[in-house]
């Protein structure tokens, strides 16, 4: 049991895609505009995740060394295929904000990553597990920076979340300030940077002001 | 005449594939720290987009649409992609062998480049003829290779600077390219599409 909460611990925080890892940032920087298109490609990309990861890791002893990496490839790409037609059929709305961003899940590093390092290797349980920790990570940091630029730019939360993800999702949205002008800056393709940067250096801090607190030696960073 | 050149304008400049569409961020980062390996990588994806774009539209129009199974584009573009990065290793390495010394490790990682895959999708949408779609991956390629090679001389510099211990290393690189995409958006302001 330890070693599923030490998965969900890696893939939630200390092995986060984004806030660690730093992979998978293309859709990250292009969805985020708002929190709810955050949720969206973060639920979308869990689902493919956790189905690769299932199914790469119950296939693994029928395919051979030489050709995994191409058989993977494939595997990944029918499963976006499917989840490409799953969220046309019944979540349009979000099919047309999410655009390109779907299919590109194909190559999103992440999902490949994980395919090759953990479910390559893994027991199908723990496999199911490590994709949907790492996905839901992903979604955390989705959901986060869509916050920080929806908040920033905007001054809502979560808007329009009942057209796009369903009418069970209403009581999401929020609106934070009346009449507020808006910072067109932070919806902008450079406020996906600018706010990228700046949750990067919090972690950083938070991390060191924790670890110096515990140890009185000279930390030294050596993450580049 | 014109129209060709506003395609590889506005493919390279004003729809900028890293600052404006977001595509390619990983090798961006990741292969951006020094001046020569950021040229080495914008070439090679300079000749494997340009040749999967122009792929992928003959795929797509060849194949694709004359069996009516453009539900298979993902799995086709991707497969074309794979088989071309190397298709490219080999012929570079036979043709070509110091070439291939300055590219080698950079050619089996654009595969996983979303800028080649997501080129190849948005072209076959925008529905271009034959010679624009060509254009159209030359030119984003050219625009790729210009931000890699500004963003690597821009890091170089950064090396020596003074950070703030937090900022150091990525946080300062993001928002170096936050500041170079604003200057890109300066772009927008020409007439072309």
């Amino acid at each position: 049991m330890s070693d599923y909460r030490g998965i969900f611990a890696d893939g939630l925080w200390n092995n986060n895609v984004v806030l660690t890892q730093m992979l998978a940032l293309c859709p990250l920087m292009a969805v985020t505009t708002t929190a709810t298109n955050g949720l969206g490609m973060g639920l979308a990309t869990t689902g493919v995740l956790l189905a690769s990861n299932l199914v790469i890791a119950s296939l693994r002893d029928f395919v051979a060394q030489e050709v995994r990496i191409p058989v993977f490839v494939l595997l990944i790409a029918s499963l976006v295929t499917l989840a490409d037609m799953a969220i046309n059929a019944w979540l349009h709305e979000l099919y047309k904000v999410l655009g390109l961003f779907i299919p590109l899940i194909v190559v999103n590093c992440c999902v490949l990553g994980r395919a090759e390092s953990f479910a390559s290797r893994q027991q199908v349980l723990a496999s199911a597990a490590d994709g949907l920790a790492m996905g839901l990570g992903y979604t955390l940091a989705l959901v986060l920076i869509g916050s920080c630029r929806e908040v920033l730019g905007s001054a809502t939360l979560f808007a329009h979340a009942s057209l796009l993800l369903g009418d069970g999702f209403a009581f999401l949205e929020t609106t934070l300030i009346q009449d507020y002008k808006g910072f067109l800056l932070m919806l902008l393709p450079p406020g996906g940077f600018l706010v990228l940067g700046f949750l990067l250096a919090g972690k950083r801090a938070m991390e060191q002001a924790a670890k110096r607190s515990k140890v009185k030696e000279e930390f030294h960073c050596s993450v580049q | 005449m014109r129209d060709y050149l506003f395609i590889l304008l506005g493919a390279a400049l004003v729809n900028n594939v890293v600052l404006v569409r977001f595509l390619g961020l990983c090798p961006f980062m990741g292969v951006s720290s020094k001046i020569d390996s950021a040229l080495g990588m914008g070439m090679a994806t300079t000749f494997v987009l340009t040749l999967a774009v122009s792929a992928s539209w003959l795929l797509e129009h060849y194949v694709l649409i004359p069996l009516d199974i453009q539900f298979l584009r993902i799995l086709a573009f991707i497969l074309v992609i794979a088989a071309l990065v190397q298709f490219t290793e080999m012929f570079v390495r036979k043709a070509s062998p110091s070439l291939y010394q300055a590219l080698g490790i950079y050619l089996p990682l654009i595969t996983t480049n979303c800028a080649v895959f997501g080129m190849a999708l948005l072209n076959v949408q925008q529905k271009h003829d034959f010679l624009s779609s060509l254009l159209y991956g030359f030119g984003s390629a050219l625009g790729f290779t210009l931000v890699m090679a500004l963003f690597a001389g821009i890091r170089e510099r950064l090396a020596l600077a003074n950070v703030p211990a937090a900022f150091t290393g990525a946080p300062i690189a993001f928002i170096t390219a936050g500041l170079l995409a604003l200057a890109f958006m300066g772009f927008a302001g020409l007439p072309v599409r």
